[in-house]
């Protein structure tokens, strides 16, 4: 596992790319106004609002794991710090996509009791920090597999671009835990996805 | 006429062992592809699959389904389900999963998982 000092650097770094993301956030935001005006209502959104729901599921999932890993005692800083940066992400995820839905006419799907959560993701077989940063790898690489799953789904390109930056930001927080577990990297390329 | 039986039967079983589905890649795939949305006995972004396999759609208790299942009358078997992954929206038009899997083998896989866990909660 890294040490306090290598984590803290990771942090810093990770700040950096949350200033990005909340540009790409408000971006996807504006950049949705007149495209979701002129097809709201339309059949064929349908199914991508669909889609962006099931998305904001696991953003709500994402949120409440990172809580419960606050939680639960067992993170020591700086490593709290880092999930916490984390869950901030997940939460400008959820903020972006709850608008989209939105403007696209549609009805954002609402977050669950934290207890829910807990019990969904066996919150309770956490026992050290390294668990809960096996839980926030797991999750992360599955919010991954699936953004990256759905692309070819999206009937507004534009849509599909989205989904391929949230992927690139799961990839980064997944990256940094990874390496906070001392896991060594993808034996090869084009992991992501497959 | 013997031995080209025996011929015949030993290509048979060859094909058959490539082509079978495999369960325990089956749940490789399910952990890589579907567990960011699923597990077997929670709800999560989608519903739980115990006891999926043989029972109609849209019976997870406790999962909000899009009335496009609710109202569905498919049930879950190997046909149904390899489908279903393979392009969920043309089996049941209007539900909410934008996800698909389209590799044959992969779907065959998925599917035998599944049957593992047709049985409820031990």
């Amino acid at each position: 596992m890294k040490n306090a000092g290598e984590l803290a650097v990771s942090a810093r770094r990770s700040f950096l790319g949350k200033a990005t993301l909340t540009a790409a956030a408000l971006a996807l935001l504006s950049g949705r106004d007149a495209l979701a005006a002129s097809h709201a209502g339309a059949l064929k959104e349908a199914g991508d609002i669909a889609i962006l729901n099931v998305a904001l599921g696991l953003e709500h999932e994402g949120i409440n794991a990172y809580q419960l890993g606050a939680q639960s005692g067992l993170l020591q800083k700086p490593v709290l710090d880092v999930a916490v940066r984390f869950q901030t992400d997940h939460k400008e995820h959820r903020d972006a996509l709850v608008a989209t839905i939105r403007k696209l006419g549609g009805k954002p799907v609402e977050e669950k009791a934290l207890g829910d959560y807990a019990k969904a993701l066996k919150a309770d077989t956490l026992k050290s920090q390294a668990d809960v940063l096996e839980l926030a790898a797991r999750l992360e690489l599955g919010a991954t597999n699936a953004y990256l799953g759905v692309i070819p789904s999206f009937k507004d390109a534009q849509l599909a671009k989205v989904a391929a930056r949230l992927a690139a930001d799961e990839v980064m927080h997944w990256t940094v835990l990874n390496n906070a577990l001392g896991k060594p990297l993808p034996a090869g390329s084009l992991s992501f996805g497959a | 006429m013997k031995l080209r039986l025996l011929a015949c039967a030993a290509l048979a079983a060859q094909v058959f062992s490539v082509h079978a589905a495999d369960a325990a890649r089956g749940r490789q795939l399910y952990e890589s592809r579907c567990g960011a949305c699923h597990s077997i006995d929670d709800n999560r972004a989608g519903p739980a699959h115990r006891g999926v396999y043989g029972r109609k759609v849209g019976l997870a208790a406790g999962f909000d389904y899009s009335p496009a299942v609710k109202a569905s009358k498919v049930v879950w078997n190997e046909k149904t389900l390899d489908r279903w992954l393979a392009n969920p929206e043309q089996l049941i038009p209007g539900q909410k999963m934008g996800f698909s899997v389209p590799e044959v083998k992969d779907r065959a896989d998925l599917v035998e998982f599944l049957k593992l866990h047709s049985s409820k909660r031990p």
